[in-house]
C-alpha cells in the first residue's frame, strides 16, 4: 500500500493536534533536540561461527513470522545483514502485491466516524429511527439487518487484514513490530465503541511510530480516543471545589447524581505498562497526580466523531509533583504533555521498554548486560526505536547459541509460521482468524490492559498443544477456509516419485529447515505406518499422507520454537 | 506410571463405563475403589479486581451509602432492587440471588476483608502474587502445583490438577502434572481416520523433546486425551435438571462438573472469568458489574445442582486479586483498592456466615485512607481448604513463610 495515501480526516487531525504541541513540549525542555538529526540505526553483525542458513533460519524467526520459501530466497540474495538493514527501513520496501491484496479490506482506510456510519451498532440504529432499542419493531429491524452491515465486519476484516499482512508482507518486521507495540498499548475492541476506533488506533497511533521515536508513539497512543476510551481517561476530570459540589448536590437537574471526578485507570496503566515498569519508582500518590494531570485528556462524541478533545474547564489547574517534577499551576493541556515527556526519557522507562524488547527478541529472561546496553540505547538517542532494534540485532546475545530456537511461539507466530512454512497464502478469511481464538489468542479481544504474554510459561499447555497440532493438520490439509497451501505441489517440483524417505527429507526441510533426526524420522514413519514390513507385499507402495505428514511436522515440538 | 490394582480397575472399567455397558459389579469396583471418594477444590478467579463491596454490601454501615452515592445497594427489604439479606450487617447483591438458597441451607459462606499482606494496586502482579502464593515474591511455580507436589500420588497423572481456560494459569505452574484446556470439546485430535497414527507419532515426538517444558505438556496432554476420549465426557449431559447459563464461565463450569463426575482423579479445578475492572459505570443492581455477577451466580448455581450429592466432597472458592476504591470515583466507577471478598461453597462448608474480621469503612480504618483493609490473608483460606478439604499437611511448602498466626484457621470447612 503506498504510504500516506489513505489519510483519513482523524489521521489529519490528530497530527494537526499533536505534532506542534510534542515539538513545543520538547523545545521547553530540550532546546537542542530540534536540531539533532534523528540517528541513524545500523546493523553490523557481530563475529559468529553459525553458517549463513543458520543466521538466515534465527533472523527469520525473530525478524518474521518465521521463514517462507520468498524469504529465503531473499534473504540469501541480500545476505542476512543487509535483509536486516532493509528491514529496518520499511519504506525502501515496496509490496505492491501487498497492498492490492488489502484493498479487499476497505476499513482500513476509514475513519471511526465512517465506521459508525457504516457498522452502526444495531440498537443505535434503531435509536436513529426513533425506535425504542426493547420494542418488537426494534427486534425486527436489527434481525433483519444483513450481515455485510454488522459491526462485527469490523472485526473480521481488522483481522483478515492482520492475518494477510503477517503472512505476505514483504515488510515482516514493521508487522512484528506493530503487533509488538499494539499488544504493549494495548485497546480490546469488546469495551464499548472501541470497536470502531480500532483500526485508527492501528493505523494512526502505532504504526507509524514504530520506526519513530518512543516519545511520539506513547504521545500518539496517549491521544487517541480508542486508549481515552479503554483505559477511561475521557471520562476523567477534576475534582470539585466544596462550593462547587455543594451547588452540584443542590441542582435539583442531578437528581442527587454523584458529581464527576477523577479516574486514575489510565494514569496507572500509564506509568505500570507503558512506560516505567511495576517497579519503575512511582507510587500511588504520582498515580493521582499523574491523573490529575490528563484530567479533561476527553473524546469529542465517542459514538460519532470519536476524535480528541481537550476541556480546559474539566483541567485540574492546580500545581502537580509527578516522580520528584513540579508541574506548575494554571497549566492545561502541557500538563499531560509534560508528563509523556518526563516518562519517554524516564531510566525506568528505557530500562522497562529495552527488556521487554530484548524478551521479544532474545529470550525469556533477556541477558541482564544486554538490557543495560540496549537502555543506554535508548537513552543516549533520545528513545529512537530503530538504534534501539539494530542494537538487539547486533548483539552477541542475539546471535548466541542460547538465544538459537529459544522463544516458543506465541499462537499467533505459531499459526502465521506454519502458514509461511508451506509457502501458503490466505485471503484473510474469517476461519483464519477464528483459528487464532481457538489456539488462546483472540486478536485485538486481550481484554486487561498488560496485552497477550510474551514467555513460553503463559503459552505452553496440554490443551494449548492439542489446538497446535490440530491446526497444523488442518492447514496442513487445506482444510481452513481461504487459507491454501501446496504441500503436495512443493514435493512434485522437488521430484517426481518421491518415496517416504525422500518426501519427509523435503517437508523437513521446508518446515523445519534442517533434516530429521533418525529417530524422528522413525517416529514419523511408524506413525503413518509407512515402516518396512509394514507395507503389502505386493511391492506396491502404500500412498504417502502428505498432508498428515506436513501436519505432523508443524505440530512437532521444535517447530513450536523460534 | 506405577501400576496400581485401583488405577487398573478404574481404567479398564472407564473404557466400558465410556461405551455404556459397564457392569454393575464394576461400577460398584469403581465405586469402592474410590471410597472414600476423592475431594475436589475448584479455584475461580474473578479477573480484574471485583469489588467486593457489591457483591457482600455492607448494608447496616452509613458510611456505604456517604462513599458510594451512586453505586450502593439498597438495604435488604426496600425493593426488588435491594441488596438480598444476609445477616445483620451485610447484604448479598440481588444479582447474585441464585446463590442466596446455598447460604440458607448452609452451603455458602462469605469472607470479608480478604488480600495480600503485601498489597499491589497492578492487576499483574496481584494476580503473579496471588497465585503464586507469595505475596510480595516472585516464584517460577504456583501454589496448587506446590499444594499436589506436597502430596504426590502419580498414577493419577494430569487430571489432578485441571484448569479450565485456554492457558495454564500461573497457580497450575509447577513440577506436578497439571493440564489446561480451553473446552473437553476442543480437547481431542482431528485427523480423521488418521487421528490414532497422528496422535502416536506426536505422542513419541513430544516424549523425545528436547524442550523440557514441551516434553511435559505433551505427555500431559496424551494422557489427557486418552482418559477423555474413553470417558466420552464432553457427551455427558447435566445432572438433576441443572441450567448453565449460555456464557463462557457456564460452559466451563459444566465441563468441571463432567471431570468431577467422572472421577478420572481430579482434585484441583481451576478456571477464571473477566470483566471486574469496573472503573467506569459500575452500575448498582442492574448494570456492567451485575451483569457479570449474574452469569458469575448461575454458573455456580448450576455446577452445585449438577454435582448434587457429589457436592458434598465439593469445594467452590472465588477469589480475585484486590478489591476496590471504597469511594466511588468522578465515573461512576471504582479504582484499583485492597481487600475483597471470596465465596465458598460446598457440601463441607461451614455456610450461611461472614468470616473475617470487617475493618469498617471509617476514615480512620481505611488503608492509606481509601481502601477497605485487609484482615485476612488469602494464604489463611487457602491453607485451611488444602488442610481440610485435601488433607495437605506441609503448608509451609505451599505457602513458605507463612507464619502461625495467618495459618490459623477461620473454621470455613466443618
Amino acid at each position: 500500500m503506498p504510504r500516506g495515501k489513505n489519510h483519513p480526516p482523524l489521521r489529519a487531525l490528530l497530527f494537526q493536534i499533536v505534532t506542534p504541541l510534542l515539538v513545543l513540549s520538547h523545545c521547553a525542555t530540550d532546546p537542542n533536540r530540534q536540531n539533532r538529526a534523528a540517528p541513524e540505526a545500523v546493523v553490523s553483525l557481530p563475529p559468529s561461527s553459525w553458517t549463513e542458513q543458520k543466521k538466515a533460519s534465527h533472523a527469520l524467526s525473530r525478524l518474521a513470522f518465521g521463514a517462507s520459501p520468498d524469504d529465503q530466497r531473499e534473504i540469501a540474495g541480500l545476505g542476512v545483514e543487509g535483509w536486516i538493514d532493509r528491514q529496518l527501513r520499511p519504506r525502501q520496501i515496496s509490496d505492491e502485491l501487498l497492498a492490492d491484496k488489502l484493498r479487499a479490506f476497505p476499513i482500513l482506510t476509514r475513519s471511526p466516524e465512517e465506521l459508525e456510519d457504516e457498522f452502526p451498532a444495531p440498537q443505535a440504529r434503531a435509536k436513529m429511527l426513533g425506535l425504542d432499542p426493547g420494542s418488537p419493531e426494534a427486534r425486527t429491524l436489527i434481525e433483519g439487518i444483513p450481515k455485510e452491515e454488522l459491526p462485527q465486519q469490523i472485526d473480521i476484516q481488522m483481522l483478515g487484514a492482520k492475518m494477510v499482512r503477517a503472512v505476505e508482507s514483504r515488510r515482516q518486521l514493521e508487522e512484528v513490530l506493530t503487533d509488538f507495540w499494539f499488544n504493549h498499548f494495548n485497546v480490546s475492541i469488546d469495551k464499548g465503541p472501541v470497536r470502531w476506533m480500532a483500526t485508527s488506533y492501528e493505523r494512526d497511533a502505532v504504526r507509524p511510530h514504530v520506526f519513530g521515536y518512543f516519545r511520539e508513539l506513547l504521545a500518539a497512543t496517549a491521544h487517541h480516543p480508542a486508549m481515552l476510551f479503554y483505559l477511561d481517561n475521557w471520562l476523567s476530570v477534576r475534582d470539585r471545589t466544596p462550593i462547587e459540589l455543594r451547588r452540584l448536590q443542590n441542582d435539583p437537574k442531578r437528581n442527587g447524581a454523584p458529581p464527576p471526578g477523577l479516574n486514575e485507570n489510565y494514569a496507572r496503566e500509564l506509568l505500570e505498562l507503558h512506560t516505567l515498569g511495576v517497579n519503575g519508582g512511582y507510587n500511588q500518590k504520582d498515580v493521582r497526580e499523574t491523573a490529575r494531570a490528563f484530567t479533561g485528556w476527553t473524546i469529542d462524541e465517542p459514538n460519532r466523531k470519536a476524535t480528541f478533545l481537550y476541556r480546559d474547564q474539566a483541567h485540574d489547574k492546580e500545581a502537580k509533583t509527578v516522580l520528584g517534577v513540579a508541574i506548575p499551576r494554571g497549566g492545561g493541556l502541557s500538563d499531560g504533555e509534560k508528563v509523556l515527556e518526563l516518562l519517554s526519557n524516564h531510566p525506568s522507562t528505557a530500562r522497562f521498554i529495552a527488556t521487554k524488547l530484548c524478551r521479544k527478541f532474545v529470550s525469556d529472561n533477556p541477558p541482564a548486560e544486554l538490557v543495560e546496553r540496549v537502555s543506554k540505547v535508548f537513552l543516549n538517542t533520545g528513545g529512537y526505536l530503530p538504534s534501539v532494534y539494530a542494537a538487539i540485532f547486533s548483539s552477541p546475545e542475539f546471535w548466541s547459541d542460547q538465544a538459537f530456537a529459544a522463544k516458543t511461539k506465541t499462537p499467533l507466530e505459531f499459526a502465521v509460521s506454519a502458514v509461511r512454512a508451506l509457502g501458503g497464502v490466505t485471503t484473510g478469511d474469517a476461519a483464519l482468524g477464528y483459528q487464532l481464538e481457538r489456539l488462546g489468542e483472540p486478536l485485538y479481544r486481550s481484554q486487561p490492559p498488560t496485552g497477550y504474554p510474551d514467555t513460553a510459561d503463559s503459552w505452553v499447555s496440554a490443551g494449548a498443544l492439542v489446538s497446535r497440532l490440530n491446526f497444523g493438520l488442518a492447514l496442513a490439509g487445506n482444510r481452513i477456509h481461504g487459507t491454501t497451501v501446496d504441500v503436495r505441489g512443493h514435493l512434485k517440483r522437488r521430484g517426481p516419485k518421491l518415496d517416504f524417505d525422500g518426501a519427509t527429507d523435503a517437508l523437513a526441510a521446508l518446515i523445519l529447515q534442517h533434516p530429521l533426526t533418525p529417530q524422528t524420522r522413525r517416529t514419523v514413519q511408524v506413525a503413518l505406518g509407512a515402516v518396512e514390513g509394514e507395507r503389502p507385499q505386493d511391492g506396491e507402495r502404500r500412498p504417502i499422507d502428505v498432508p498428515v505428514l506436513a501436519g505432523l511436522l508443524l505440530g512437532s515440538p521444535e517447530f513450536q520454537k523460534r | 506410571m506405577r501400576s496400581t490394582r485401583r488405577y487398573f480397575l478404574k481404567s479398564s472399567a472407564l473404557a466400558m463405563v465410556g461405551l455404556g455397558f459397564a457392569p454393575r459389579f464394576l461400577r460398584r469396583a469403581i465405586a469402592s475403589t474410590s471410597a472414600p471418594s476423592r475431594k475436589v477444590l475448584v479455584i475461580l478467579f474473578q479477573r480484574g479486581a471485583a469489588d467486593g463491596l457489591s457483591m457482600v454490601p455492607p448494608v447496616s454501615d452509613p458510611q456505604y451509602y456517604a462513599l458510594r452515592p451512586s453505586l450502593a445497594l439498597r438495604r435488604p427489604g426496600a425493593g426488588s432492587d435491594a441488596a438480598l439479606r444476609l445477616d445483620g450487617t451485610f447484604g448479598l447483591h440481588p444479582a447474585l440471588a441464585p446463590l442466596k438458597r446455598f447460604w440458607d441451607d448452609g452451603s455458602l459462606a462469605i469472607v470479608q476483608g480478604v488480600g495480600s499482606p503485601k498489597p499491589t494496586r497492578s492487576h499483574f502482579d496481584a494476580q503473579d502474587f496471588i497465585e503464586a502464593g507469595t505475596p510480595g515474591a516472585r516464584a517460577a511455580d504456583g501454589w496448587i502445583n506446590r499444594a499436589l507436589t506436597a502430596q504426590p500420588e502419580p498414577e493419577m497423572g494430569g487430571f489432578r490438577g485441571v484448569a479450565l481456560q485456554p492457558n495454564l494459569p500461573r497457580s497450575l505452574n509447577g513440577p506436578a502434572a497439571a493440564i489446561a484446556m480451553s473446552s473437553l470439546a476442543d480437547f481431542r485430535l482431528r485427523a480423521g481416520r488418521l487421528s490414532a497414527s497422528a496422535e502416536k507419532g506426536f505422542e513419541s515426538m513430544y516424549g523425545s523433546a528436547v524442550d523440557l517444558a514441551l516434553r511435559h505438556s505433551g505427555g500431559e496432554a496424551f494422557d489427557a486425551l486418552r482418559r477423555i476420549q474413553s470417558a466420552k465426557l464432553e457427551e455427558m449431559p447435566p445432572q438433576n435438571g441443572a441450567k448453565y447459563p449460555n456464557a463462557p464461565l457456564g460452559k466451563r463450569m459444566a465441563d468441571i462438573a463432567r471431570l468431577i463426575r467422572a472421577d478420572l482423579g481430579l482434585e484441583v479445578a481451576a478456571t477464571d472469568c473477566g470483566g471486574w475492572d469496573t472503573h467506569v459505570n459500575q452500575g448498582n443492581d442492574q448494570g456492567q458489574l451485575a451483569g457479570r455477577l449474574k452469569e458469575l451466580a448461575e454458573s455456580i448455581a448450576a455446577f452445585a445442582v449438577d454435582l448434587g450429592d457429589r457436592l458434598g466432597d465439593v469445594c467452590l472458592l472465588t477469589m480475585t486479586e484486590f478489591g476496590r476504591t471504597v469511594r466511588e470515583n468522578g465515573s461512576r466507577g471504582t479504582d484499583h483498592g485492597n481487600a475483597s471478598v471470596m465465596m465458598a461453597l460446598g457440601g463441607g462448608v461451614r455456610g450461611g456466615r461472614v468470616f473475617g474480621r470487617w475493618p469498617g469503612l471509617e476514615e480512620s480504618n481505611l488503608f492509606e485512607g481509601r481502601d477497605l483493609a485487609v484482615t485476612v490473608d488469602f494464604r489463611t483460606v487457602l491453607s485451611e481448604l488444602l488442610a481440610r478439604q485435601l488433607k495437605i499437611s506441609q503448608l509451609q511448602k505451599v505457602f513458605p513463610g507463612l507464619d502461625a498466626n495467618s495459618a490459623r484457621p477461620l473454621g470455613i470447612i466443618r
